[in-house]
């Protein structure tokens, strides 16, 4: 079986207070799931790696495939449990030690 | 070479300076080169804001474009507006919200950007006719994010429709089709890349949606400056020096 590539995302939240872990990967979740429907939300292999609540920044892992849809739905991210937030990319790697060289 | 990043529509209200001063100063933050912001034709006010625009963005290391936003409502105001600001600013945006005058705006090559602002398919009027229209005076259509953020359920999926197919037909006949925001809060303000990707919703190429928030935007200013520049004769022409009087 063909291995599946993957890429890794830092992500900033603008937000006023600190959500929890579940809120940000429900929130990212819904946001596919609107966008691309259940089967196309099942296909982003989407995963939380990292929670850097002090600095707000969240990485999240997705297959190379479907990066683009993951980008589009992250950038329509407007609010989530009663907040507002936004949500940019800060980098995207191949591997989490690549990431966090460009984030640190 | 690295990309220039362009956002041409920010709507901002001249009366609310702080957030203003907060949109720019994120426009920067976000990796933005060049921010166009629409300014209001009016004698007294029009370009001191401009100015004041221009001062603020230079503060935040970032290119301020000057741009109009015109609504005509017939053939005459359009000409009329054209005529009378064409020499004042880098970007002219034709507002469509009738057929007559997007398609005089279309074939006007006074006019930069064709940009929609109804959401209701049948009052855009960007179909085959339009586009062939705009396609031979390089006229670019406007797409603006923000009713992508802010709207949910069937009325962006209908939304989404609509742009595809407009998308579609500007492909066709090589149309240069420009990302912008067009939000007025900062909030709602996203990073360059992160306004392209939203292309790929209503089928952009990966590349095509870089373009359309660097090269076709840059392309545009790029001529306009050219031919507001004081040494312009015809496109191709230019003054390179001026004989002494006799």
């Amino acid at each position: 079986m063909k291995r599946t590539k993957r890429r890794y995302l830092a992500l900033r939240l603008e937000v006023e207070d600190v959500p929890s872990e579940r809120e940000i990967m429900d929130a990212i979740w819904i946001s596919v799931t609107k966008l691309y429907g259940e089967v196309g939300a099942s296909l982003t292999g989407l995963a939380l790696m990292n929670f850097d609540a002090e600095r707000k920044i969240v990485v999240i892992r997705t297959s190379l495939e479907s990066l683009l849809t993951v980008r589009a739905s992250l950038a329509t991210i407007v609010n989530f449990a009663g907040r507002n937030v936004s949500v940019h990319v800060l980098a995207v790697s191949g591997t989490l030690r690549a990431l966090y060289k460009n984030i640190r | 070479m690295k990309r220039q990043f362009f956002d041409l529509h920010l709507r901002l209200n001249p009366k609310d300076q702080q957030t203003i001063q907060r949109v720019i100063f994120k426009a920067a933050k976000l990796g933005y080169q060049q921010i166009g912001i629409p300014t209001i034709p009016q004698p007294n006010n029009g370009e001191d804001f401009a100015v004041q625009l221009k001062v603020l963005a230079t503060q935040n290391n970032i290119n301020f474009i000057s741009r109009i936003d015109l609504r005509p409502r017939n053939l005459e105001d359009m000409t009329r507006f054209l005529r009378k600001y064409r020499r004042k600013y880098e970007i002219i945006c034709i507002q469509c919200d009738n057929k007559e005058t997007s398609r005089q705006a279309a074939k006007d090559r006074r006019v930069d950007l064709l940009n929609f602002p109804n959401l209701d398919y049948r009052k855009r009027f960007f179909d085959r006719a339009e586009a062939e229209l705009a396609s031979n005076c390089q006229t670019a259509l406007e797409i603006d994010i923000k009713p992508l953020l802010v709207l949910e359920g069937p009325p962006r999926t209908r939304h989404l429709s609509t742009l595809r197919r407009e998308v579609l037909l500007a492909l066709k006949y090589h149309v240069p089709i420009v990302i912008s925001s067009g939000i007025s809060e900062e909030k709602l303000l996203r990073k360059p890349r992160d306004m392209a990707s939203l292309g790929v919703l209503f089928g952009l190429g990966e590349k095509e949606s870089l373009d359309a928030v660097s090269t076709n935007p840059e392309t545009i200013l790029a001529r306009n400056r050219e031919k507001l520049n004081s040494t312009f004769v015809a496109p191709g022409v230019k003054v390179i020096k001026e004989g002494k009087k006799a």
